[in-house]
């Protein structure tokens, strides 16, 4: 079994207290870093760590805070985006309600790094007994002197506040996380400019996954160098996934990246296997976002490799024959399962939560939902299929933030690799639409 | 200063230029359309994705391509950058997506709509966009919300372009009761609880909106645009600068609007006292007819340089050939 750097105590009873907590080495980093390093050479370790944007994007944690702009006078922010709402990934729950001095004691150590003397947690409204977690634990948090002014004698003051959303997957989205911050409408922005430069009342912000955040203590307390041993290539560290579907054992799991798709989900020390003994049939790797892979390609790469758990090896083929690592939301489908009803869902879900600013977005969403309704519900016909496939890609790469591509994506991916199971829909639409249904052909893969 | 190459021309223009503000300032067929964009109002653009092009160079410095198509109307210039939008089959593929996109939730009600005529959406589909549609299932309906006795609001016809908000967060200031609700395809213009706009300025949401969501309702089904004559007018008025457009039919003036220049967008915005009240000849200064360019339908009514075509004329009956000779068009050069 590999390290648990971020979730080894998990269970400890009453870990959640500050005091528990610090028994088991919590705020090591807070003093390291305040007492010991100055907030360049925790960008540093950062950097040297190699790790990687946790919230699905994957881009360099280190990078993005070497980005931010740092004019005089003017205050900069960090922001953590709790926004987690991507159907299939439910890995910064767990972390926030089981281990929220974590989270705080990250966010302390990279606002030392960043400079930044306000910082934002913005938590999914949904979750609201994880804020009372997190707001219990930012008070003891203060009482205990790591929060406040001239934290721990250092001279270095800071304020963290967490803010709950309104119920909108959309501010997940970080520009439109601002601007619900802010108090306006949750609508993403145009970029540039990026949060980097113009971000939280137009001041330099930087904003990370909980996740992410979550693993700067350990980064700082092991170094970037020690961190950065871990993992295959530079897919670097340890990453939560939630594994959801029809696994015998489904959880969150944290796995250094590079292991093999295969063992997890069929070693007994992870998911244990499909359930009821039952064939795989596909998979969504990294939250319902991310293209959906047949058994074959998930578990061999297209070039005949074993496909690893890692941002290179899952995005191996592109979009051909690979997917994306994502936000580790990671949904098994067992043989019994209608790719195209759950196409039909995630449709029905993009569309919901499209903000309706830009019109591919807005419109094509609801396109992409009612043609799989018809689909589904066995009104379907044959030019259906391709119609799918075109209105995708008139979504993909127009819309002003990626939920367009979001949306787009995993309908592109289900027809590229079933397509014999949605003509079946049409062919077929008697027995395709009674209940329990399930699509008798052998698939034909691209 | 920035030197662009956009479709091949070479133009130089201030840096913080947009794209697209560059490409006006050549002009012609070139110019991105624009359904969202709105110069006098801060903020606005990036949303209706019309005016997508292709950046072939970023800029001197890295001339690598854009990845994505860029929105023209709100990225700046950079020394060196290369665009491509009418050379671009691409962009122009991407146009016709974006115009079905537009135009599926839409209503298609041209005939009965005001707008028809003086419409952005009906401009931009008849240039950019197919003659058919794949759409099959029922377009979204809302439900009507009353905004008061002056402005009809039609939200099945709107595109979401947020220009109304930013005039009405910028132009008619006070106490802002109107905005966007609801999201996605759901998303509505809408004054919560159905309060009524009610600023000296409100009016200039009829103008600015690029479909026929909202109307004038002391113009409504009075008359096609094309069978009114635009006249240049002013008036001496203490709220605005009193520069206004008087659309008359016959000596009776059916409706007042704000002045636009060649790409839709207001030079100077008026108060409703102007636009709503004052629709007797007696109270403007009349200036001469309103320059309408000969693209647009409105300018079919001939009224401002009547063009004689002998070929059509030829085929006139009788009675009508005695009547042109009695009361002769003007020809043009004459």
């Amino acid at each position: 079994m590999g390290r648990k750097l971020l979730t080894e105590h998990i269970n400890v009873e009453g870990i959640e207290t500050l005091d528990v907590y610090r028994k088991h080495g919590g705020y090591r980093s807070v003093e390291k870093a305040l007492k010991t390093m100055t907030p360049d050479e925790v960008v540093e370790e950062v950097k040297k760590s190699g790790l990687r944007g946790r919230g699905g994007a994957g881009f360099p944690t280190g990078l993005k805070w070497s980005f931010l702009a740092k004019p005089e006078g003017v205050p900069r922010y960090l922001v953590c985006n709790a926004d987690e709402s991507e159907p299939g990934t439910f890995k910064d729950r767990q972390l926030m309600s089981k281990l929220p001095h974590l989270l705080i004691e990250g966010m302390i150590t990279s606002s030392y790094a960043l400079g930044a003397n306000t910082s934002y947690i913005y938590i999914r409204g949904e979750l609201l007994y994880v804020l009372r977690i997190l707001e219990k634990a930012i008070a003891e948090a203060y009482a205990a002197g790591f929060l406040g002014k001239n934290i721990l004698g250092s001279g270095y003051d800071l304020d963290l506040f967490v803010h709950p959303g309104g119920g909108a997957y959309i501010c997940g989205e970080e520009t439109a996380l601002l601007e619900s911050l802010e108090g306006k409408r949750g609508n993403p922005r145009n970029k540039p400019p990026f949060p980097a430069v113009q971000g939280l009342y137009a001041r330099p912000t930087v904003v990370n996954n909980v996740e992410s955040i979550a693993a700067v203590p350990v980064i700082v307390n092991e170094g970037g160098d020690e961190y950065a041993k871990i993992g295959v290539g530079k897919s670097t560290g340890t990453k939560l996934f939630s594994a959801c579907g029809h696994l015998n054992k489904p959880g969150i799991y944290e796995i250094e990246l590079g292991l093999p798709v295969e063992e997890f989900i069929y070693s007994d020390e992870y998911c244990g296997g499909i359930w009821k003994g039952r064939d795989l049939k596909a998979v969504v790797a990294g939250g319902s976002s991310v293209p959906i892979l047949p058994k074959e390609l998930i578990l061999k790469t297209a070039a005949g490799e074993d496909r690893l758990m890692t941002y290179e090896s899952l995005s191996d083929g592109g979009f051909v024959t690979g997917t994306m690592l994502g936000s580790g939301g990671f949904i098994a489908m067992d043989e019994t399962t209608s790719i195209v009803r759950n196409t039909w869902s995630f449709a029905r879900f993009y569309h919901h939560e499209s903000c309706g600013q830009c019109s591919p977005c807005r419109e094509g969403t609801g396109w992409l939902e009612k043609v799989l309704h018809r689909l589904v519900h066995g009104h379907g016909q044959r030019h259906d299929i391709d119609l799918l496939v075109s209105v995708a890609k008139q979504i993909e790469g127009n819309t002003i933030c990626p939920l367009g591509e979001a949306a787009a994506w995993p309908v592109a991916a289900a027809v590229r690799h079933f397509r014999d199971e949605f003509e079946w829909y049409v062919t077929h639409p008697q027995e395709a639409t009674k209940p329990g249904a399930v699509y008798p052909g052998q698939l034909v893969r691209a | 200063m920035a030197k662009i190459t956009f479709d091949g021309i070479e133009i130089e223009v201030p840096d913080g230029t947009t794209i697209m503000n560059a490409a006006r300032q050549i002009g012609g067929s070139i110019v991105p359309p624009a359904m969202c964009y709105y110069t006098p109002l801060k903020g606005s653009g990036g949303k209706c994705r019309a005016c997508l092009v292709k950046v072939a160079a970023g800029s001197a410095k890295d001339p690598r391509p854009m990845p994505k198509l860029v929105a023209s109307c709100i990225t700046a210039v950079q020394d060196g950058m290369v665009v491509e939008n009418t050379t671009n089959d691409s962009v122009l593929d991407v146009r016709k997506g974006i115009v079905e996109m537009l135009l599926i939730n839409h209503p298609l009600d041209c005939p009965v709509c005001d707008q028809a005529g003086e419409c952005d959406l009906q401009n931009f589909t008849f240039e950019h966009g197919l003659s058919t549609t794949r759409y099959e299932e029922e377009r979204r309906t809302f439900e009507k919300i009353d905004i008061g006795p002056l402005i009809q609001l039609h939200m099945t016809r709107c595109i979401l372009c947020y220009r109304c908000v930013y005039t009405a967060d910028q132009i008619a200031k006070g106490d802002r009761v109107h905005g966007v609700l609801g999201r996605g395809d759901a998303a509505e213009i809408g004054t919560y609880i159905e309060n009524i706009i009610d600023n000296d300025f409100s009016g200039n949401v009829i103008d600015v909106c690029p479909v026929g969501a909202l109307t004038d309702k002391t113009f409504r089904f009075k008359q096609r645009v094309w069978f009114t004559k635009p006249v240049n007018a002013h008036r001496d008025c203490p709220k605005c600068a009193g520069n206004v457009v008087l659309w008359y039919k016959g000596n009776e003036v059916l409706r007042t609007t704000a002045r636009k220049d060649q790409y839709g967008e207001v030079k100077e915005w008026i108060c409703n006292e102007c636009r709503f009240e004052k629709k007797e000849t007696s109270d403007w200064t009349i200036e001469g007819p309103a320059h309408i360019d000969r693209s647009s339908v409105i300018s079919a009514n001939h009224y401002e340089l009547p063009v004689l075509n002998q070929s059509v004329i030829d085929d006139l009956p009788a009675s009508t050939q005695r009547e042109l000779e009695k009361n002769p068009p003007l020809k043009l050069g004459s």
